[in-house]
């Protein structure tokens, strides 16, 4: 597992049920449309899709997406394009005894400019955390 | 809104620009010369990144004689915060209604 390289989101679940089932739940179009939003996904590496909620006074409703990695039963990661700002959305399953470790991780830079990581001394949640500590003392 | 979110990522994306917005968070104003100093880039250079962090809002200038100091604005990140906590929300609700669907879904 690689180190988060931005500031990002991360949400993790045990859930009392097989990968293969939760997969399906994250890769099946009827299914996907319960519990995220209404889409056109599909499970190839490249495809573009949106997904829609209903729109709002100051949002379309509307995120673009294209996948970015599908290893079945594992992860699956795509884009996530929306009132301007580009992120990664990255589900990961893990085994374990008795059910999976779901965690997803939605990270604030896509990776479409390598050069930016490359130089980087600091991870975003080193940056914060630092940040944070400096803040607490201006106070 | 979204256009804040977008011009921070943007901003804080360059690691450059970042070490000098970071330097300015840990150590309190600076001058141009000051930041040139240890940055390991040209004056100009530093100028540069300096007027994209103030168009973002995240540093401000103030003129004293020939000198330029700048200072950050930690106020700024705020949005960049919001979006964290928002997104986790987002992802815990979520995650909620998956777990009701596996509930309901054959084997």
């Amino acid at each position: 597992m690689s180190e988060p390289e931005a500031l990002s989101v991360i949400v993790e679940r045990e859930i009392p049920y097989p990968p293969e089932k939760l997969w399906r739940a994250l890769t099946q179009p009827h299914l996907i449309e319960e519990w995220l939003m209404k889409n056109d996904f599909k499970p190839v590496v490249g495809h573009s899709f949106s997904l829609r909620a209903d729109p709002q006074p100051n949002w379309s409703g509307v995120i673009d997406c294209e996948v970015l990695a599908v290893e079945p039963n594992k992860a699956l990661s795509y884009t996530w394009g929306t009132l301007g700002l580009k992120t990664v959305v990255t589900l990961t399953l893990t085994p374990t005894g008795t059910g999976t470790h779901l965690r997803m991780e939605q990270s604030g830079f896509t990776r479409d400019r390598p050069q930016n990581y490359a130089g980087a001394k600091y991870g975003w949640q080193k940056f914060l955390a630092n940040l944070e500590r400096v803040m607490a003392r201006s106070d | 809104m979204p256009n804040t979110h977008d011009v921070l990522f943007r901003t804080l994306a360059d690691p450059t620009r970042r070490a000098l917005f970071e330097r300015l968070c840990r150590e309190g104003e600076k001058t141009v010369g000051a930041l040139t100093a240890r940055s390991g880039v040209s004056q100009p250079a530093v100028s540069k990144h300096l007027g994209v962090l103030k168009q973002a809002g995240l540093v401000r200038d103030r003129h004293e004689g020939r000198l330029t100091h700048y200072r950050a604005q930690f106020g700024a990140l705020a949005p960049l915060m919001d979006w964290t906590s928002q997104m986790a929300g987002f992802w815990q609700n979520r995650f909620d209604r998956l777990e009701d669907l596996l509930k309901r879904m054959d084997q």
